[in-house]
């Protein structure tokens, strides 16, 4: 497989602009000749399709939830970075380029970040036209707040529920068009496999999720914007129904899958607190503006946080990282709360986790103050735990979060599948090692709104593709085997449940391919997720039938899915032999435990080919050039 | 603890449906409700039954999807909360707990406690939105917006959509959910520009759902999970009268394109 | 014009429109007519001079009536809409039902209403029109006359509420019902009005509640007052 990541030439800052001249244009005329499928209904998936349409492009939509406005970027609640510089505090572009590819610990493409930072303008000014409520300054302009790995204000806000209001801007868009009939949308239809023809991406095979009716739908060109992979873990601050199996099977049929072991582990969510746990719940980063994170300095202290005495507390972010202290990455806030809890220093029942205390901020700034900023995610916080966090200091620990890992993609958001374009967090492309805090929701509307629809049209020239025929060969074939697939979960009528299997290999994969991974625990993890894989194929317990609303067979594909992309997650784990962001292999740190990164060797995108089902995949690497920055070590000492 | 549930089964659409009975044995204080319902529904599973279907996907009290009446009150009668976030620890053992569906004609159940709750999307799409293509926006700076103005929108736009105000409502009202929308756009400069148009779409799409009609009771407001107030219904009414007065409904929703 | 008229009769939110602006009519003649009535305490001169000043204002009372007639038609008839519609949107009953903060007089409106409808034919047949509804013995508007001070023969009312009332006990206790039915309708009307003309706002919003429930108490007192007063004989 050859990657073409086709970098525009020229000087970073002239890329975009640049390649958006040579991109080939579709007259506004023949557009409605064109029909795309939009698979998720996200940031990513609901700005694309509402752009699309408003194009002139037919698109079809499709999301697993009962409406588009369910996917789970609603669930993001800090903010969304953009280049405004309205503080007048040193921002630019060039700076939110710098700390995204910083941030990304430099193994991020140089193009594509710096275009996302380009952007990141824009899409303010549209969620501010679509009527998105962003928090206000008394003047009536724009207010900000600041976000870990950077000394800017640049992000922007509503409330605690950012993500929720810039979703309801694009599914509103989205909404005019389905109106307007450009858009047809399938909620409750689960995309199961990728129609190719010709090796280009012609269409996809779903589930209706109410009727179970298996059938297919063709287009010119298809888009992926089904999210993360996070729910691999089992445990994670991923909706319930978030899954990998639109990536998965598009990797299946072809589509290179890139660094899937850059998983996020975001340090303040709420912690386990027993067996029957679900999900986790994330507190917003946003609360270290104000909270101060510490852990007893004593080993097994269980006096009560109050009891504690001020020189007895270890605010180790503030120690370790004086200058950004509590606002250092989410990566490295991590590590540093497992550090202390595996030094048993831990707090709560579980002595997994640690405080984040406001009691400062309170004597600072008033109760009221800290109501206003972040009253409902106190809120949250007493519902889930029962205490009151004004009183006492939360308990946080880090839970999965953000996968930056996804399909590879090339400049044009294209995959190595002609006519598959993947978008968000189902790509790869931006964030490197590691993302950073309110950067996922500006790159999921970046895509959507301001990349997909300038580069789809010149694929639809280039591509030269005969308009695919939905009875063609290959259409039937795709339905057969899904429908094969099914038929075997359903009469396997084994005795354990799918629950229990994902339980398991979630724990396998929280211990052995978690926040710290080691060339043994991964071995392991090796051998032991083929095998759970294996009797999930001899002893899973599917009950009814195919043709009704049957959530526990949704369920087992996505399951089963998991059962095989865990193995790559950890083969992809186990061959990059350095730790970088989200990716850190115990045995390569620097002396005062930080990531050690390996440029000679690894300065490159990990692209895995599959082979066949029972073959190990295949390694492509794309070399991560390096045009502008300099590669230096992340500091936030 | 211990809990005797009784839950609507009902096989699909055009079953009738009927309450049975299920014991919840063994559990914890810190489950939340649906942590409860998957345990009673591993149970199920085990020994051969087919698993309570309910809708659930943050889980987190944002998005929206879980929905179902507890005891008489839609999402468990905790103020301002989902039933994904109401802990068991707000129930005592040996309760009965009566779950059931959303019950309004404009929300068919599709199975059991799912519902379908797609009239809600097609009142958006009649509306619910500002008319503006991707590209062209003036600076987010352009135009000032009060912060009182845009609190308040914010207020209203923290609605979920999840339909437990239609749930809570006598008469299976969706004014409040319309008013949210409504209020939200009319508070924002952004929004006022097609505000008459917005509200008679709304409206007149909200009316051939089959949703009732408000009777000022209240129970939409404290049932819901956002706390959205009850004053958006009296914006909506005053931005509806307006409208009407106005007559500047066109004929069809311009734009696209 | 076609438009507004089409919007107003045939959505919700019009007829809740036609429903509160009629019911804010008929609350200030309930309220009016409260306050006329109750200068039956004052003796038969105040009550009768009241009547037949209302009485001598011609040009005005019968489109007064058509007027409150027609008002108290689309009341019900939006009414009756609303509430078959409201019916129809829930055609499955939960098992197990809290009403939660919906007060008893929000969930009756109806029902309440329409027995103070037949309330208002009884009480128009029974002292506009003389009909002998009460079983007493109403036999000619002759019966009640009543010379004022300037010699000239009125319509004696307060002899015609004491006969009314007096006659069979039934008739002041239905009176006392329908009016407590009132009351409650009021007690809920008067602050839903506000709220469906768009009229509510957080600012007055306790005051108007305060304001339903005072005006609401006085309507119940003060109506039902007449008939207790005639039965326990405070009135001869």
């Amino acid at each position: 497989m050859k990657l073409d990541a086709k970098i525009p030439s020229g000087p970073l800052a002239q890329k975009w602009d640049k390649h958006k001249f040579d991109l080939k244009l579709v007259n506004p005329a023949n557009k409605r000749k064109y029909d795309v499928i939009v698979v998720g209904t996200g940031l990513a998936g609901a700005s694309a399709a509402a752009s699309l349409a408003e194009l002139g492009y037919n698109v079809q939509a499709f999301c697993y939830q009962d409406s588009p406005r369910r996917a789970h970027s609603i669930a993001a609640q800090g903010g969304i970075n953009a280049a405004k510089n309205y503080q007048n505090d040193g921002d630019s572009v060039y700076r939110l380029f710098y700390d995204t590819i910083k941030g990304g610990d430099f193994r991020a493409r140089e193009a594509n970040v710096y275009r996302l930072a380009q952007v990141s303008v824009n899409i303010i000014d549209q969620c501010v036209a679509q009527g998105v409520p962003f928090a206000r300054e008394y003047g009536g302009l724009l207010a900000n707040r600041s976000f870990g790995g950077a000394q800017v204000s640049r992000t922007f806000y509503a409330r605690g529920q950012t993500g929720q209001q810039l979703l309801l801007g694009a599914y509103q868009a989205l909404s005019r068009q389905i109106g307007l009939g450009k858009v047809k949308m399938f909620p409750r239809t689960e995309m199961l496999d990728l129609v190719l023809v010709n090796g280009h991406a012609k269409g996809i095979v779903v589930r209706n999720m109410v009727t179970g009716k298996i059938s297919t739908h063709a287009a010119d060109a298809v888009v992926l914007a089904t999210g993360g992979y996070g729910n691999a873990f089992f445990l994670s601050t991923n909706a319930k129904g978030c899954n990998a199996t639109s990536i998965w099977r598009s990797y299946k049929k072809g589509a290179a899958f890139a660094n899937p072991c850059y998983t996020q582990i975001h340090p303040t969510c709420i912690p386990v607190s027993g067996d029957h746990q679900s999900k986790l719940t994330l507190m917003s980063e946003s609360l270290r503006n104000d909270g101060r994170v510490w852990a007893p300095k004593k080993k097994g202290d269980k006096r009560a946080p109050g009891d504690i005495p001020e020189d007895e507390r270890d605010y180790y972010l503030e120690r370790k990282y004086p200058s950004y202290g509590n606002l250092a990455p989410r990566d490295i806030s991590s590590r540093a709360a497992k550090e202390a809890c595996d030094d048993g220093r831990g707090v709560g029942e579980t002595g997994l986790g640690v405080y984040l205390d406001f009691g400062d901020s309170i004597k600072r700034l008033g109760e009221n103050t800290i109501r206003e900023r972040y009253g409902n995610l106190f809120d949250m916080y007493e519902k889930i735990t029962g205490e009151n966090a004004y009183k006492v200091p939360m308990r946080i620990y880090p839970a999965v979060h953000y996968t930056m890992g996804g399909l590879w993609v090339d400049y044009n958001l294209m995959g190595t599948i002609p006519g598959l374009f993947v978008l968000g967090e189902a790509n790869f492309s931006d964030h490197g090692a590691n993302r950073l805090g309110a950067s996922a929701l500006m790159q999921g509307l970046a895509d959507g709104y301001f990349v997909l629809p300038y580069t789809i049209g010149d694929y639809f020239v280039t591509g030269k593709q005969p308009k695919p025929n939905p009875t063609a060969p290959e259409f039937t074939k795709a339905v057969n085997d899904v429908e094969a697939l099914t038929k075997k979960l359903l009469s396997i009528q084994g005795n354990r449940t799918v629950t229990s299997f994902h339980k398991e290999l979630g724990h396998i994969m929280w211990e052995k391919c978690g926040m710290a991974r080691t060339e043994k625990s991964l071995k392991e993890a090796l051998q032991r997720i083929p095998a759970l894989r294996e009797e999930f194929w001899k002893n899973v317990k599917v009950l009814g039938v195919n043709e009704e609303l049957n959530q526990n067979l949704e369920y087992a594909g996505r399951v089963a899915d998991f059962l095989e992309f865990a193995e790559l997650l950890c083969t992809d784990a186990l061959h990059r032999n350095e730790s970088c962001g989200g990716h850190f292999r115990s045995e390569y740190q620097t002396e005062d435990g930080e990531a050690k990164r390996d440029d000679d060797n690894f300065a490159y995108v990990a692209a895995w080919e599959y082979q066949g089902q029972g073959k190990p995949p295949v390694l492509n690497k794309e070399p991560l050039v390096y045009e502008e920055v300099h590669m230096s070590t992340r500091s936030y000492k | 603890m211990n809990l005797t549930l009784k839950v609507w089964r009902q096989k699909n659409a055009s079953d009738t449906g009927r309450l049975v009975t299920y014991e919840a044995k063994n559990i914890i204080p810190d489950m939340s409700f649906l942590e409860m319902l998957d345990v009673v529904n591993e149970e199920l599973m085990q020994k051969g039954e087919e698993p309570i279907a309910f809708d659930s996907d943050c889980r987190e009290g944002i998005c929206g999807t879980c929905s179902m009446v507890v005891n008489g009150t839609p999402h468990g009668g905790m103020k301002g909360t989902t039933v994904c976030q109401c802990h068991m620890r707000h129930f005592k053992d040996g309760d009965v707990i009566i779950i059931e569906p959303w019950r309004a004609r404009a929300f068919p159940v599709l199975r059991d406690l799912v519902t379908d709750r797609s009239s809600f999307d097609r009142i958006i799409q009649a509306g619910g939105f500002v008319s503006v293509n991707t590209g062209g926006t003036p600076d987010g700076n352009a135009i000032p917006v009060p912060k009182t103005d845009a609190d308040v929108a914010m207020d209203a736009a923290a609605c979920i959509g999840c339909g437990a105000c239609v749930a809570a409502c006598k008469n299976a009202s969706a004014m409040l959910f319309v008013a949210a929308k409504v209020s939200h756009l009319a508070n924002l400069p952004q929004g006022r520009v097609e505000r008459e148009r917005r509200a008679i779409a709304m409206i007149n799409q909200m009316d051939s759902e089959g949703f009732g009609n408000c009777t000022v009771t209240g129970s939409c407001e404290a049932v819901c999970p956002k706390e959205v107030s009850l004053d958006f219904i009296a914006q909506l009414n005053r931005e509806y009268g307006k409208a009407i007065l106005k007559n500047r409904m066109e004929r069809k929703l311009a734009g696209g394109g | 014009m076609i438009n507004l008229l089409k919007n107003l009769f045939c959505s919700s939110l019009g007829k809740k429109f036609i429903m509160a602006a009629s019911g804010c009519v008929l609350f200030l003649f309930v309220v009016g007519h409260c306050v006329g009535n109750l200068q039956v305490f004052l003796g038969p001169e105040a009550i009768n001079r009241y009547g037949a000043f209302l009485q001598g204002l011609e040009e005005l009372l019968w489109p007064v009536r058509i007027t409150l007639v027609t008002l108290v038609i689309l009341h019900f008839w939006s009414a009756s809409r609303l509430t078959l519609e409201n019916r129809a949107a829930r055609p499955v009953a939960y098992a197990e039902w809290n009403p939660t903060v919906a007060s008893y007089a929000s969930r009756t409106m109806f029902v309440g209403g329409s027995v103070i409808g037949c309330f208002i034919v009884y009480h128009i047949l029974h002292y506009t029109a003389l009909v002998n509804v009460g079983g007493g013995n109403f036999t000619s508007s002759a019966q009640f006359e009543w010379t004022n001070e300037h010699g000239e023969k009125i319509h004696d009312i307060y002899k015609m509420l004491i006969v009314g009332f007096s006659v069979k006990w039934w008739v002041s206790i239905f009176y006392i019902v329908a009016v407590g039915l009132l009351s409650l309708h009021v007690s809920h009307g008067a602050k839903a009005m506000l709220q469906s003309l768009g009229l509510k706002s957080k600012s007055y919003d306790p005051a108007v509640r305060c304001f339903a429930a005072a005006v609401a108490a006085f309507l119940f007192v003060g109506y039902s007052s007449i008939p207790l007063a005639i039965m326990l004989g405070f009135l001869k």
